[in-house]
């Protein structure tokens, strides 16, 4: 069970910021997890679907989407970031 | 390190950072921008990440310069144009080192710590755009 969490435009288009799941064991990095998301058609799809637009953290750390997500609690998927 | 949804005290801020014993202050402020008619300005971050984002920052400053204090601010939640929005200061013994960490500070803040932006003018709300000449900015910090 993972936490998901999601932010800014992710959010709004996929409707919740935050929720749990369990992806199959096949799904072994942050870009597979979108994929499988993604799956989900609607808001999902919508977010999901052009993974150029998109950054990740595993467990509050930045990463690249091709790190691994085995063992990992907390994967927040997100546009990129525009502090400041 | 500070997020906050409340207003910045900037004369709060320079007393404590004037009191840090060092011969040089240096400041930069954020303002809300009204590009283009904007009303409201809507700041979002990742809590915990946000934190970390920040002290790692903090941290690599005290390693990269000799600073006798730092200080960063930034604002979450619903802001009008001309409100702060974000605010780092930083003490040290000379200019040099004050101003050259406080430039750092505001300029990796830009591309490291998970904050969004969204813009509303009328009814029309939109999420700023990763700009490159950020990233730019934060790649002449990075060691060669």
């Amino acid at each position: 069970m993972i936490d998901l969490l999601y932010f800014a435009w992710v959010r709004e288009s996929i409707g919740i910021g935050h929720e749990r799941a369990t992806p199959p064991a096949e799904v072994a990095n942050v870009a597979g997890l979108i994929d499988w998301l993604a799956m989900r058609g609607g808001g999902y799809a919508e977010a999901l679907g052009d993974k150029t637009r998109l950054r990740a953290a595993v467990d509050q750390l930045f990463v690249p989407l091709d790190a691994s997500i085995a063992g990992a609690r907390e994967v927040a998927i997100f546009p990129p970031v525009t502090g400041g | 390190m500070l997020v906050t949804e409340a207003a910045i005290d900037i004369a709060a801020e320079l007393d404590a950072l004037e009191r840090a014993c060092g011969g040089a202050v240096a400041t930069f402020t954020g303002l809300v921008r009204d590009d283009g008619g904007v009303e409201e300005l809507f700041l979002e971050h990742y809590p915990v990440a946000t934190e970390k984002a920040l002290s790692d920052l903090a941290a690599e400053a005290a390693r990269r310069w000799s600073l006798a204090a730092a200080t960063v601010i930034h604002r979450v939640g619903a802001m009008a144009p001309g409100e702060r929005i974000v605010f780092v200061g930083t003490v040290a013994a000379h200019r040099a080192e004050a101003l050259e960490a406080c430039a750092f500070l505001i300029d990796r803040l830009k591309t490291d710590a998970p904050f969004w932006k969204r813009e509303t003018r009328g009814q029309d709300a939109r999420w700023v755009g990763e700009r490159e000449s950020d990233r730019d900015a934060a790649d002449r910090w990075k060691r060669s």
